[in-house]
């Protein structure tokens, strides 16, 4: 057949074009590096690379989390106001309540840094799993139902701190934003870690495989025996988890956290 | 535009000579030929019929034709002068006009606007809606498209759309319509009238070169044929001269012996399925749903149960509805004498009940994914150990249904949707195959892929039954219906009107028994 011979052939001999083609962001990104590097020889420095590393990897875990949920055809973009949302929870355990929003590095009063991520995160987690909700169950587009959060996660952050900052916590809480380890930055072995396991469990296994094919034909999947709504659930509350555990690195990032954190981190993850 | 019909009665209809003659059309792609050497001659007021199997190199030759892609060597003559066509919109120009199967229509604006589409009647500024609306009302009259031209396309059935199309053909007075698989989507009353309408066009003088799967439309509608096989020109003829068999072997280019030869019905096991009045009743989630009314049926182990029915007879429906696809109101499913009621897919397939759903791309295949997702995504419990996939029992298993079903594929990474329609099937069937099935209701099993595939997917099915499981076979094709089923039922209007032993079916029983009214009537003939 003509046709498997066109299969056969496909991928044979070096194809210049194809190549630049396939990999034109990475070139485009190696070339602009270069120009950096000749025009200012300090960009390639340890410590500056570590510091882009840094800022790169909060946008990163968001988009740990979004690239589950754009796998199943689906988009958050309510990321960005649940960071602050769960930013500010996290923060307010912390502190031991919004009293002592503004006690500077006083020890004792709050719950430490365990119990202010486990706040944050499961903060993430409710809102998605209410998302997840209205998607599965009252069929409401993705873009609908997280464009509404998106302004309802912002607003109750806005209510939760009465407009203002919470900042000042202990140095073990802002480690797991501005501490290293050797000479790599805490979050950037986060964002690598989650990058990592993400990539484990996309690529080898089972649920990888499911949520590949919800976003590929969500009718076929089901005819195939999946349980695409429990799928398309569970992307939402990986997104949620993502965002809480954004929300407390980037509040202890900046020892602070305020309302409108995470403004336009929506269209920054996706892209 | 408004000459256009007339241009069309005065045509020089019996004007010697052809109006297309392609010869030695040649076309490479990188390390493949895909045409070599094609000749092809289209008459004045002729059908003519474009046959090949999948990959023989009709899309190919339609492409260069509708100046889509150019040829490498060969020369084109369109009313005897030489012609070469750079875009469509030379080709457009010229008089050829393609109409594709997947309709290239705009479904938000009106039959008008999508007629005149980038030909707009009226000034240089502005569009004359009156003119636009009346021209096109003109010619939707001649091919009997009774609707008002201000309607939305989205409103229209796929029949009527593809109407609009042939309109907008005859609205840019093309003398040569090309129609790629036009009946693939069709019900029978469609398709006989739009071969009514095609015999119309050709009566104004218009050629058409019809391309299609479906041989028993060559020859009730066709004139003449041309066959390519792997990219050659194979022959070219009157179909009043040749025969079913003559061209089967022309496209396959070997004898299909088994195609529809005489088989006898084996003997079969236990019941494996039983359903017991499904009923199923329309609502207002779902108005337009068919119903069911009291559907009966067995299936045992190793045998093939033929559905037979027409478009909306409720197959399909009650296929869904046993296979938990679907929910229903009342009746009783046993399967193995066990009374069950599923309420998803998943259910069933942990009965051991698999589907083989009815369009492929829709409702079966993930055409960006792997092949290696498409065939295993059914059966992860095959191929994993634990919550992970294990690549290496995959590979086995993916191997394994490779060769059994000789599915023509580079790599188990190459994308389903590069692959033909035969293969495409032979994937889905692969999934249920490998989930180790006692029950597979195949939905429509060979729509759409070409003779050679379809004679495999028929012995694959046959090889099923007879390793035990219970084969369900829902097709709207009476041959093959009566090819590989053992017991018929017939379904009318979501009820079961007669059951026949294939020894005593022809297709006319089972056509009565399909369009009978009482099933008291027809249960007569079983």
């Amino acid at each position: 057949m003509s046709e498997a011979r066109l299969e056969a052939t496909e991928d044979r001999g070096i194809d210049v074009f194809g190549f630049v083609a396939r990999f034109a962001p990475t070139l485009f990104l190696i070339v602009l590096m270069l120009i950096f590097a000749i025009m200012q020889p300090r960009f390639l420095s340890q410590i500056n690379l570590f510091n882009v590393m840094r800022q790169v990897s909060i946008t990163g875990l968001l988009a740990v989390g979004m690239t589950f949920v754009i796998l199943t055809a689906g988009i958050d973009l309510s990321v960005g106001s649940l960071v602050a949302f769960a930013g500010l929870v996290a923060a307010a355990v912390a502190k031991g309540g919004l009293e002592n929003r503004f006690t500077v590095g006083e020890g004792g009063v709050g719950y430490g840094w365990f119990a202010a991520a486990m706040a944050a995160i499961a903060v993430g987690l409710a809102c998605g799993w209410l998302q997840g909700l209205a998607i599965t169950r009252l069929k409401v587009p993705p873009f609908v139902v997280t464009l509404g959060g998106m302004s309802a996660f912002r607003g109750a952050a806005l209510l939760f701190a009465a407009g203002g900052p919470i900042s000042g916590f202990q140095p073990s809480f802002t480690w797991w934003g501005q501490g290293k380890i050797g000479p790599v930055p805490v979050p950037v072995i986060i964002f690598l870690l989650a990058a990592f396991i993400a990539h484990i469990v996309l690529r080898y296994m089972r649920y990888g495989r499911q949520v590949y094919a919800v976003g590929g034909n969500p009718e076929a999947a089901r005819l195939s025996g999946l349980n695409v709504n429990r799928i398309i659930m569970s992307v939402y509350l990986i997104m949620g988890f993502f965002a809480g555990l954004t929300a407390f690195v980037l509040a202890a990032r900046l020892n602070s956290a305020e309302a409108v954190a995470g403004t336009g981190y929506e269209l920054t993850v996706i892209a | 535009m408004a000459h256009a019909p007339a241009a069309l009665s005065s045509a020089p209809a019996k004007s010697v000579g052809s109006v297309l003659k392609m010869t030695g059309v040649s076309k490479r792609f990188p390390g493949v030929r895909a045409l070599e050497n094609v000749h092809l001659e289209v008459r004045p007021s002729e059908i003519h019929a474009l046959l090949g199997e999948n990959g023989a190199g009709k899309s190919t030759l339609l492409k260069i034709l509708s100046g889509a892609q150019s040829a490498d060597a060969g020369e084109i003559e369109l009313f005897g002068k030489p012609v070469a066509f750079a875009t469509p919109h030379d080709a457009q120009r010229a008089g050829i006009v393609t109409i594709y199967q997947e309709f290239t229509l705009a479904p938000d604006m009106t039959i008008a606007e999508n007629v005149f589409i980038g030909r707009e009647p009226g000034s240089r500024l502005f569009v004359s809606w009156g003119r636009m609306a009346q021209e096109t009302k003109a010619i939707a009259e001649r091919i009997g498209l009774k609707r008002d031209p201000m309607t939305q396309v989205r409103d229209l059935s796929v029949a009527e759309q593809q109407l609009v199309e042939i309109a907008r053909a005859l609205s840019m007075q093309s003398r040569l319509i090309i129609m790629d698989e036009p009946t693939a989507a069709l019900s029978e009353t469609e398709v006989a009238n739009l071969a009514r309408i095609v015999r119309a066009l050709k009566a104004e003088g218009l050629s058409i070169i019809f391309v299609t799967h479906r041989l028993d439309e060559v020859f009730r509608l066709c004139d003449r044929y041309t066959v390519l096989r792997d990219g050659h020109y194979v022959a070219s003829g009157e179909v009043a001269e040749t025969n079913v068999e003559a061209i089967i072997r022309m496209m396959v280019g070997r004898d299909v012996g088994a195609l529809y030869g005489e088989r006898p019905i084996p003997e079969h096991g236990e019941v494996a399925l039983e359903v017991e009045g499904l009923t199923r009743r329309r609502n207002a989630r779902d108005p337009n749903a068919i119903e069911l009314v009291d559907v009966s049926l067995k299936a045992h182990h190793g045998e093939i149960l033929g559905l037979a029915g027409l478009v909306g007879a409720g197959r399909t429906e009650t296929a869904r509805a046993i296979f938990g696809a679907d929910a229903f109101d009342h009746g009783t499913i046993r399967v193995e004498g066990k009374a069950v009621r599923f309420l998803s897919p998943r259910d069933a397939m942990s009965h051991g009940i698999g589907l083989v759903p009815e369009d492929r791309k829709k409702q079966a295949l993930f055409l960006s994914l792997a092949i290696r997702t498409n065939m295993t995504i059914a059966a992860q419990d095959e191929v994993s150990r634990g919550w992970f996939i294990d690549e290496s029992k995959e590979d086995v298993l993916i191997d394994e249904f490779r060769k059994l079903l000789s599915i023509r594929m580079a790599s188990p990474e190459q994308a389903a949707g590069q692959l033909s329609g035969g293969n495409q099937q032979k994937i889905v069937l692969a999934r249920w195959l490998a989930l180790r099935p006692k029950i597979l209701i195949v939905d429509e099993p060979t729509r759409g892929i070409d003779i050679g595939s379809k004679v495999e997917v028929h012995n694959l099915l046959i090889n099923m039954a007879k390793q035990g499981i219970a084969v369900i076979v829902i097709s709207s094709e009476l041959p093959e219906i009566l090819a590989i089923s053992d017991r018929i039922v017939t379904m009318r209007e979501g009820r079961v009107t007669g059951e026949i032993a294939r020894t005593a079916a022809t297709q006319e029983i089972l056509m009565a028994m399909m369009t009978a009214h009482e099933s008291g009537a027809a249960s007569a003939a079983a």
